[in-house]
């Protein structure tokens, strides 16, 4: 360090000072200030003294102490601030609190926005295929809007994500489906997933291009998901208590619940999306932590699975929807894979967790290859309705996901290719789920004669 | 002259809370003053003075408030609170035990041995 301080302007090594300190996370913002406000005492008392800016700054924090300790130090004392806490009014820094309460209100407002939409769509006592067919609407854009009003979206990024949320409405109501024919139910499920790669556009603005960008929103989707499944969970449990306690003194809550529980559910969804944004510095990610954990087990029972196949001799049971299963399980294996290149660093040599994620990829194509394999002779004797070759459609997708992140897989392991191939391959892939997804719902419809 | 680790950490409190008594103070004016108490005898990490001032005021024996200094810099002020003080009259009056036990020690042993080498002829005893 000695050597590097020269030409360096004073305020400049503070404020890298300063930035060692921010990332210790005993030591509080105000923490800081009070530090920093100490070291340039120091430093005007030292350089009065007649030292050189320089030497002042070096003297001032040597007196300051070894990080390390002073951090230990901190800790000791505040070793509340080692369980990272998700403070939503931020301490007595000032400066800080107004921008969070800004947005928790934004966020807030969305969410009552998306609450009211429902509500009023409910009060309107539509026909059950509007309902079906506009569903990820009520929440969707909500979502994105929030996002395009947090990262202050370029005009033409909110242009793209208007044709896109506009052009979804109108496929999405033009064509005469039959009600509740398959290719209505597959526009309802296919739809949420389009229009959530546009709220990735939302999420991540100028950056959705980028690997970066796109893997900032696969972690956010995967806290998001986690934050909804905990608040659902608390919801329930509050929705149960107000029940009981309403019924001791005689009153009926199961009107007042059909009433507003869809917009709880609704805006719920927003309420997670801000929590995570806020959080997301503070705590850790919890999607790599459960990835972590399912890993090994997923890879136990694919391995039992495939055993069990070649030792009994069992055809699989080829039932019309067993293919579905198996998309299940491709999606549970590649999101397994994404949420631990998610939380990996690329540069990190590769160990034994690596190799696992390899087996259970591997097993994963195996059980697949088995099910398509059987299928595949069956399908065209059943015939193709849109729900079949949408079921396949997927598998076929995923399967080509899955089979080339193993291929780059084995190759990092083999030193012969890069992790970041990987996790570029990863998101560069993201866009095909959203162009099939898109395709169901324009293709479709018309291809299968709306049935 | 090094003060060991131990007794650093035990003499903080009363010190600090001693050098409030006198007067409001922020962290590097407590620190002069130590310095300037100590005739330099007493040399503190400096960062390592926040940490005790963070667990007195938890502790409330002292009120911590932020001001603008005259360099335009916020600064952390700390006030004794009157838990403080009487944190301090104890204090006191422990340091003083102790003071007067070792003052009673050193001028026994004084008498008989000059304090610095030992004296000659004792035998070092080898472990059995």
């Amino acid at each position: 360090m000695d050597g590097s301080v020269h030409g360096i302007s004073l305020e400049d090594q503070i404020a890298q000072w300063r930035s060692y300190l921010n990332r210790r996370q005993a030591i509080h913002s105000v923490d800081v200030a009070e530090l920093e406000d100490h070291l340039r005492e120091q430093v005007e008392g030292l350089t009065s003294a007649g030292l050189a800016t320089d030497e002042a700054f070096l003297v001032a924090v040597k007196r300051m102490g070894d990080l390390d300790t002073l951090s230990r130090e901190f800790a000791r004392e505040h070793s509340d601030r080692l369980w990272k806490q998700l403070v939503v009014s931020s301490s007595d820094t000032g400066g800080v609190a107004p921008a969070v309460r800004k947005d928790a209100l934004v966020a807030l407002s969305f969410a009552v926005l998306a609450g009211i939409a429902v509500k009023v769509g409910i009060e309107l006592d539509l026909a059950n295929s509007v309902y079906v067919r506009n569903m990820s609407f009520v929440v969707l854009p909500m979502v994105a809007g929030y996002f395009a009003w947090k990262r202050q979206l370029q005009p033409r990024l909110l242009v793209v994500l208007g044709v896109v949320i506009g052009g979804a409405m109108v496929f999405a109501n033009v064509y005469p489906h039959v009600p509740e024919g398959s290719t209505e139910i597959l526009t309802a499920i296919h739809l949420p997933i389009a229009l959530w790669l546009a709220v990735g556009i939302a999420y991540a603005g100028h950056r959705w291009r980028q690997g970066g960008g796109r893997m900032d929103f696969i972690r956010f989707t995967g806290e998001l998901l986690i934050y909804y499944v905990l608040i659902a969970i608390g919801g329930g449990v509050l929705t149960a208590f107000m029940a009981m306690i309403f019924q001791v003194i005689g009153v009926d809550m199961e009107p007042f619940f059909e009433a507003w529980m869809p917009s709880m559910v609704v805006g719920a969804v927003i309420v997670a999306t801000w929590l995570v944004e806020a959080k997301q510095s503070v705590i850790e990610n919890m999607a790599p932590v459960l990835t972590r954990l399912f890993t090994p087990l997923v890879t136990a029972v694919l391995l039992g699975f495939l055993a069990t196949l070649l030792w009994t001799g069992r055809g699989i049971n080829i039932e019309r929807d067993a293919l579905l299963a198996f998309d299940a399980l491709l999606i549970l294996v590649l999101a397994l894979l994404l949420y631990s290149i998610s939380a990996r660093d690329a540069a990190k040599p590769a160990g034994a967790f690596d190799v696992l994620q390899v087996v259970l990829v591997a097993s994963a194509l195996a059980a697949n290859a088995f099910a398509l394999w059987a299928i595949a002779a069956r399908i065209t004797e059943w015939g193709l309705t849109p729900n079949r070759v949408a079921v396949l459609g997927v598998n076929v997708i995923l399967l080509i996901n899955l089979a080339w992140s193993a291929v780059l897989y084995v190759r990092f392991l083999r030193g012969s290719g890069s992790f970041s191939t990987l996790e570029k391959w990863q998101t560069d892939y993201l866009p095909v789920y959203g162009a099939w997804a898109a395709l169901v719902v324009i293709v479709f419809p018309p291809l299968f004669g709306y049935r | 002259m090094d003060i060991s680790k131990d007794l650093m950490a035990a003499s903080s409190t009363p010190i600090v809370l001693a050098i409030l008594a006198e007067e409001d103070s922020y962290g590097y004016a407590i620190l002069q003053r130590v310095r300037e108490l100590s005739g330099g005898k007493m040399e503190w990490t400096d960062g390592m003075l926040y940490p005790v001032l963070h667990r007195l005021e938890r502790l409330g024996h002292v009120k911590a408030r932020w001001e603008t200094a005259d360099t335009g810099r916020k600064r952390k002020y700390y006030r004794i609170t009157p838990p403080g003080r009487a944190q301090l009259v104890e204090d006191r009056k422990q340091w003083q035990a102790v003071d007067a036990t070792l003052r009673g020690i050193w001028k026994a042993i004084s008498i008989s041995n000059p304090v610095g080498h030992l004296a000659p002829g004792i035998p070092i005893s080898q472990g059995a």
